[in-house]
This record gives structure tokens, sequence and C-alpha cells, in this order.
């Protein structure tokens, strides 16, 4: 059995108000929030995330037995530069690992997970993240938003009953990693043995159609996309999408009746809400959406909106549910999936609901479009930082992507960043490698910035003590100065500090547990 | 540890202080020049009369040359030296120790800072390669760590703690109104300090020392040659330095409230001085006031006030410049701004001058033989992470 062994998506902390957008625009923008990544997110940082999410359940065990990834979105950190390669080594996957981008458009999201799920027997890792925008009071700007999925892709291997597999995974990996973790923090383990799995969604079949004709577009590094006139996508998009449909169910020899879920994905709104409709009436109206309204909440995520809707749908789904997953962009895929079993024992860390629900909503419009570098605001008269030196950050690498810090073998201090000579003790090279990114910590005491350089200041900044030992001062993010205390507790995410002679400086900050 | 000193072993026979400004038309070359001469007349020495020199700055100029062009030095050794915001202490230090080698007859430390050319307010680190995980914190917002961490340990009320950091403030300003190298010479309220502009955490504008361009210079030679040049020599007694390991930021155990190398280093040049009580030994000391809660900590961690007393002391006005010890009679960081390279051997001017009753009249303290020392406290780096001078410095030898 081939499918999905864990999931997640991720949707950034904060809301913009379509009416925000609106009342600066003296014109009606809609109605619920978009969801905006921070000025210290991007596609990069947001699929690291997502992909973090997704292997959490499955335990610290589960980055070793990822073969290759393959990321997706249309705004991609780096041109020429390989992006997947940053949220390789945020992950710590293995050196033998391959990591692709398919990135530009859209439908390369589906393209990568269509092709983990059929190409052959490898465990991949597909994430695809996106962040949408257009001019300012465009309907782009007002309906897009950003956010990101991530799926591990592979053969179920399962020896046992799923129950045994994930709640002893959660053992060995508190054992393992062997630091005080919450209930709900629990790192676990893939387990014993050569086996991994188990397949919590497996799949079933799928089909696609494909048509040349330009409904939207983009030039390189233009900073919005432009479309023909409405109709026109919806009058191809339509009969793409019903198509690939009943290629699908004939692939996967399904009864269209037994379809729990349909899910449909892509850029073109109206052509979206045209298909879904059909579809429905097919399966006879049995078959739900996904729960969450991800339109009035997050906006539509474009390359991510598909891995966003299925992981929603994946958060909810029972056993035995069929699930259609449709992307409509530039042709149709289809796939199927039916959940196993083994979803009763899959625990997201934070379900995509729960996502939307912890947002900030309030995010004022123009530092929106200063986020967005559609305004450039004054930053305080302080030097911008220099770039980043590749030969330093290469050589620091786990530290700096993977959050590693090392621990002394003989008096069980952990080091952030890692050292080769111990402060307490003064042992000498005796330390192994100490994985942080996962380890929550505790407000020791803050302060805020007002005139150091940042692209969005103040600077929160805090020192943090982790569980089980180690501290570190470290900025804060996806937090409002005026709600922190002492003794809050903080966990890490992966940013993009800021970008200097086109360098893009990734590096860890800590956030509120939320 | 071997840490013996150099006790009586080396006198300061001459010293010079530039205006602390923002000296728009001066460069450092001017600056040096100014520091250097006045430090020579002051000693009745000319340039050619000294063996070797040593140069602090943090970033003005790198190498001897930085000092030997404009000075036109024919064939003297000069040595740059760098230690964060304490390296015109360290040049001191390190002439002091070529003098009492025999290595030298005379030597000159200068340091110099020259700040106003960069075009940004606040100091600015020279930028070195790194991997980008570093902090990019102002020292503002480091240093204001320490508010909350010591309101929190000794139960002091946020608004309480605030006042006090503000009448550090307000004494400094206090002093420096009645020094006329001073870049701020205006008494402050209270009032005007606590309503100041917020800068990081707690602490407004006027908790923060300023910014300004400066040279200071001193002259050593063996104390037995001191009467040679000045009947009024004043010894060195102690000098200690201590570059932290930057173990606080990465020990859960540090709390913010103190610093631990100001600790070590002040043991240290009180076991060289032979100084067993500083609260009552000590007449006067200028110490590192680059952010009012730093100077709280210090009369700590330096032993003028027990542990979670200082604030009682400060409120009591034990530092003022007619209190029981005087702090910064100077008018201190807060009051000169902070030329990197020179402050510190601003602080031993301050020594100079008050030792020896050379201070002006409306800011002289009063002279007690039964506190025969003055001390240098000159720091730079962060909580945590930090590099820590003390010297003490007396009139009388023995």
């Amino acid at each position: 059995m081939r499918g999905i062994i864990g999931y997640s998506g991720y949707v950034p902390w904060w809301r913009l108000e379509r009416e925000a957008i609106g009342a600066a625009h003296g014109a009606s923008a809609g109605k619920g929030t978009r969801a905006v990544a921070s000025y210290d997110e991007d596609a990069t940082s947001m699929g690291v995330e997502a992909a973090r999410l997704a292997l959490r359940p499955l335990g610290e065990e589960a980055r070793d037995r990822i073969e290759r990834l393959v990321f997706s979105t249309t705004a991609p950190a780096y041109l020429d530069k390989t992006n997947a390669t940053a949220i390789h080594a945020a992950l710590r996957l293995d050196r033998q690992a391959s990591a692709f981008d398919a990135v530009g458009s859209v439908r390369s999201a589906t393209g990568a997970l269509l092709d983990a799920l059929t190409i052959d027997g490898r465990t991949s890792l597909v994430v695809s993240a996106d962040l949408r925008g257009g001019l300012p009071n465009s309907a782009d700007e007002q309906e897009g938003g950003d956010g990101a999925a991530a799926f591990i892709i592979g053969n179920d291997e399962l020896v046992g009953s799923p129950a045994t597999r994930f709640a002893g995974a959660a053992a060995v990996g508190a054992t393992e990693i062997g630091r005080g973790v919450g209930d709900n923090n629990s790192p676990g383990a893939a387990g014993t043995g050569g086996a991994f799995g188990p397949v919590i969604a497996e799949f079933l079949g799928s089909a696609s159609t494909t048509e040349e004709f330009v409904d939207r577009w983009r030039l390189p590094g233009e900073l919005r996309s432009r479309t023909w006139e409405e109709r026109f996508g919806e009058t191809r998009y339509v009969p793409l999408a019903t198509e690939a449909w009943k290629l699908a169910i004939d692939a996967a020899s399904l009864d269209p009746a037994t379809v729990s879920w349909i899910a449909v994905a892509g850029p073109h709104g109206r052509a979206c809400r045209q298909v879904a409709a059909k579809l429905h009436e097919w399966v006879g109206g049995g078959a739900r959406s996904p729960g969450v309204d991800l339109n009035l909440t997050v906006g539509n995520t474009g390359a991510a909106q598909a891995g966003l809707s299925l992981a929603a749908v994946l958060d909810e789904a029972a056993p035995g549910e069929v699930i259609g997953l449709v992307s409509v962009a530039d042709g149709a895929d289809v796939i199927f999936f039916r959940a196993t079993d083994a979803i009763v024992h899959w625990r997201p860390y934070r379900t995509v609901a729960q996502q939307i629900e912890a947002g900030r909503a309030g995010l004022p419009y123009l530092k929106f479009l200063a986020w967005k570098g559609m305004v450039t605001p004054q930053h305080p008269n302080r030097p911008e930082p220099a770039r980043p030196s590749s030969s330093a950050a290469a050589r620091n690498r786990d530290w700096k992507f993977g959050f590693v810090g090392s621990v002394d073998r003989s008096s069980g201090a952990v080091h952030l960043p890692p050292a080769r000579v111990s402060f307490q003790g003064g042992a000498i090279d005796e330390m192994d490698p100490c994985p942080m990114a996962e380890v929550q910590g505790t407000i020791v005491t803050y302060t805020v910035d007002r005139l150091a350089y940042s692209p969005s200041p103040p600077i929160v900044f805090a020192v943090v003590d982790f569980d089980g030992g180690g501290r570190l001062p470290v900025e804060l993010t996806d937090v409002d100065a005026s709600e922190i205390s002492i003794g809050d507790r903080v966990e890490m995410t992966f940013r993009r500090l800021f970008t200097a002679d086109g360098i893009h400086n990734y590096f860890w900050k800590a956030k509120p547990v939320r | 540890m071997g840490s013996h000193g150099i006790k009586d072993k080396v006198a300061i026979v001459g010293m010079g202080c530039t205006p602390f400004r923002e000296h728009w038309d001066k460069g450092a070359d001017d600056l040096l020049v100014d520091a250097a001469q006045e430090a020579c007349r002051s000693a009745g020495v000319v340039q050619a009369d000294i063996d070797a020199f040593w140069l602090g700055t943090a970033q003005t100029g790198m190498s001897g040359i930085t000092l030997a062009a404009p000075l036109k030095l024919r064939d003297r050794p000069v040595t740059r030296v760098e230690n964060f915001c304490a390296s015109g202490s360290e040049a001191l230090r390190q002439a002091a120790y070529a003098v009492a080698s025999g290595a030298y007859d005379v030597a000159m430390a200068i340091g110099v800072e020259k700040v106003k050319d960069s075009g940004y307010q606040g100091l600015n680190a020279f930028p070195i390669p790194n991997d980008g995980t570093q902090r990019t914190l102002t020292a503002a917002a480091m240093f204001s760590l320490v508010a909350p961490a010591y309101a929190n340990k000794y139960g002091v009320e946020e608004d309480k703690l605030k006042e006090i950091l503000a009448r550090i403030a307000w004494k400094n300003h206090f002093n420096g109104a009645r020094n006329p190298l001073a870049q701020f010479r205006r008494e402050l309220s209270l009032e005007t300090i606590c309503k100041a502009v917020p800068v990081a955490g707690c602490l407004g504008v006027f908790d923060c020392a300023g910014v300004a361009d400066g040279a200071a210079a001193a002259i050593v030679v063996r104390a037995e040659d001191a009467n040679r040049y000045t009947d009024k020599p004043l010894y060195i007694k102690a000098l200690s330095f201590v570059a932290g390991s930057g173990s606080g930021l990465i020990d859960p155990d540090y709390d913010y409230t103190t610093f631990p190398e100001v600790v070590a280093c002040a043991a240290d040049a009180y076991a060289q001085a032979g100084i067993s009580d500083p609260r009552h030994q000590i007449a006067m000391a200028e110490v590192h006031d680059c952010f009012t809660p730093t100077e709280l900590v210090l009369m700590e961690d330096l032993g003028f006030s027990n542990r979670g007393e200082a604030w009682k002391d400060v409120e009591a006005g034990v530092f003022d410049l007619h209190g029981e010890l005087p702090v910064n009679p100077d008018g201190g960081l807060k009051s000169f701004g902070h030329p990197v390279g020179a402050s510190g051997l601003r602080m031993h001017f301050e020594n100079w001058l008050q030792l020896r009753g050379e201070a002006p009249e409306e800011r002289q303290i009063v002279l007690d033989p039964a506190r025969p020392f003055g001390l240098v406290q000159n720091l730079g780096g962060y909580p945590g992470e930090m590099v820590c001078f003390v010297s003490v410095l007396g009139t009388e030898p023995g």
C-alpha cells in the first residue's frame, strides 16, 4: 500500500481583514480574512514549518527515512539556487536524500504530489508553500493567502497494529530526546526495525488533463499576476476537471457514490466553485467539503492550496472514507485517497482548524503592504546588516539551519550555539550534537529594541531557557510586545531574518506556544 | 592565580583630555594631536621624549600608524590595541606594563574614537563576516534586560526602579554640568528623565550614554622617576582585566542582576592594591555608566553596596558628588558620551584631577586621608558577554 504517512498544513499567524483593504481604498473588499506571512517568512521558511509539523508526530527518526524532498511554490525565495536545500538543512534530512524545486506555477505542487505517489517506492516529502497577492485593491490581494502544506508519501511497511506503532513511537521518542515534554509535545520516533508507516491515506488512483491556454500569467520578477476575462477560463476549466474526475474514478475503480470528501483547489475561483458544485452533484450530494472555509479565513494559497485543503480534510477524515482532491490549474489533476484504519491514531500536532483559530487579526493594512514590498516605510537610522558569509553559514549549517547545539557528555550542559569547550567543567571536544528545534522553552527576561535595525521594527527579544537545559538570547516573532511576560512558553520557528546582497539570512526565532 | 600587579611601580605623570563633543570640524588626527600635546605639556616633556606608544581605538583606525602618522613619530613603536569599550584602559595597562618591565622609560597611552563620521546614531560595530546567526540588538536593549531582572529579584517595584535609574542619570548630569569638557552640560529633572522617549525595554533616551568624539592620553614612567616630571604623580596601585567567556549568554544560571566579569576583575584589583573595604577606602570611582542599570549593578559588583541594596544607596545619595563615595564626579559616559577608545583614559583623567586636588572647585570632591584610592571601572560588551577593566590609583606610594 502506498499513500500518505504524515501530513500537515501551515497557516501563518497574521490575518488581514478584507474590510481593512476596503476601508483603505474606499471600496468593498469582501468578508473574512486572509492569512499573511510575517515579514520574516517566505515560501521556504513556511515550507519548513509545514514539514516540521508533518514530521513531528512521526518522531525524530522519521527525518532519516525521507529519501527525496520536492518543494513547490510560485514565489521562490531564490531562482537558479535550489530552495529545497534550505528545507533539507532545516529538517536535518539525510545527506543522500535528494532535494528538488518544482517552482513557478501553481500546478507544479499537485504535480510533485502526484509524482511522489506514482513514480516509485521511495519515501518522499512533498512540500508546497506560497505567498499570494497582487497590486493594492486587486482581487488577488483580497482573495489570496499565504500558507504551506507538507506530505510524507511512502509505502506501508507496517508490522503490528497502528495503535502500537504510534504509541510506541511517542514513548521511544521521549526517551531518546530525554527532555521534559508535555502531552501535546512528545516527539515520537518511527519505531524500530526497517518498517515505516503506517499509511493513513491510501493512494487509490489519479488522472490528469492538460490544455494550453492563457488565463492567468506573470512574468518573472513581476509583483502581480494578470488574468484574462474570467468567463474564458471557466469554460476551459470545468470540462478539463470533470473529464479528469471521470478518468480518475475509472483509474481508481471507484463507485462515485462512495466519495466522502471533495476538495477543489485552483487559482480560478469561479471555475473551482463550478467544478465543486458539479462534482458534489455527481456523487449524489453525500460528500463533504473541508470543514474549515479556507477562502473565508486563509485565502487562496496558490501552490499550497490543494495541499492545505487536503490537510484540512485529513484532519477530519474517518477510516474508510474516500477523498477526492481536484486541482484545477492549466489543466486538471484528480487524486483519490482512502483513509485507512491507522488515521484514527494520527494525532496532528496542530490541525489546520487550530491554526486558523489561533490567528491574529488586525494586521494594519499599511504594514501588510510594507511586508509585501508594496510600500517602503522609514526604518530606524541604523546600518543595515551585512550579508551572511556563505562559507561560515555552510560550516555552521547544522546550527544555522537545523538549530542543533551541542551537549557536553560530562556535565550535560547544553551549548547554543555548539561549542568545542564546555562552559561547565571545561571538557574539550566531549560534545554530542543536540537538536533543539523541537524543544520548547520559557522566557526568563525580555526587552523591546526600538533602535536596532529590523525589516519590521521594533525587535522583541527574550532570554529563553529550554526545557531540559540550554539558554539562548533570541529574537521573538509572531508576538505582540504588550502581551508577553516572564514565564511565557515559547517554541522555535524557522525564519528569514533579513536579506542582504540578495542572500536570504535564514535562522531560528522563538514564538509563543499557541 | 599568579596575578601580582605592579603596585607603586609605575606612575602617571601627565594627562590630557580633549573636550568630548560632536567634533564635526575635527578628525581623529586632530583629536590625537590635541590629547597628545596636552599630555606632554602636563608632564613637561616633548613628543621626542616618549619612547613607546599604545593607542586604544575600537574602530577609528588600524595599526600603530593611526597614531604615528598624525604625530609624525620617528622610529617609535606604536601598538594599536582594541578591547571593546575598554580599549583606552587597555592601552594604559599595556603602556604601564612596558614601563614596569624596564623596556622603556617613558610611554604614552592614548585613546581616540571618531564616532560621529558614520552617519548613524549610536555606536555601530564593524561587521566581521559571520554565519548570520548573531544577535543584532543594540547595546541599550542588551543592558535593558538587567532592569526587570533586578526589580524582580530584589522586589523593587518597576516604577520605583525607574525612579532609581533616573536618579543615576540625574546625578551624572548634575556632575557633568560642572565639567567644561563634558558633551552635555545641562542638569535634568527627574521628571524629564523619566518621561523621555523609549529606546529599549524600560530605558528612555536619558538612561543611555551619549555619543561623542574625543581623545585622552596619559604619560607613564617608572615610579622612581616620577618626581622628575611632577610633584604630584598618580601611582598605579592596580590594573586588572577580565575577558568574559560569554557563558552568561548560554548559562541558565546567569540571572542578569550582576556582571561576573566585573566581580572577578574588581577582586583581582583590590588584591593588587590591598583594598579590603572598598566602600570605605575608596575616595571616588569613575565607572562605566553606559546605561543607568549598568551603574546600578556596578555599585554592587564593585563592592560599594551590598547585594540588592545599591538602589537604596542610590536613593540615599551615597554616590552623589558630595556623597559618601562620589561616583562619576566628571559626569560619566552619561555627560561625556562614549568615544569608545578614549573613554577609559577620560575616566583616569578625572582621577588625575580629583585625587591631586586639581578639579574645578565646583566639582572637587573632599579628599580624606582615610580614603586614599581612586578607582576606574571600564567595560565592553554586554551582560553575559563582557570585558572588564579595573584600575586603582593613589597619590601616595605604599
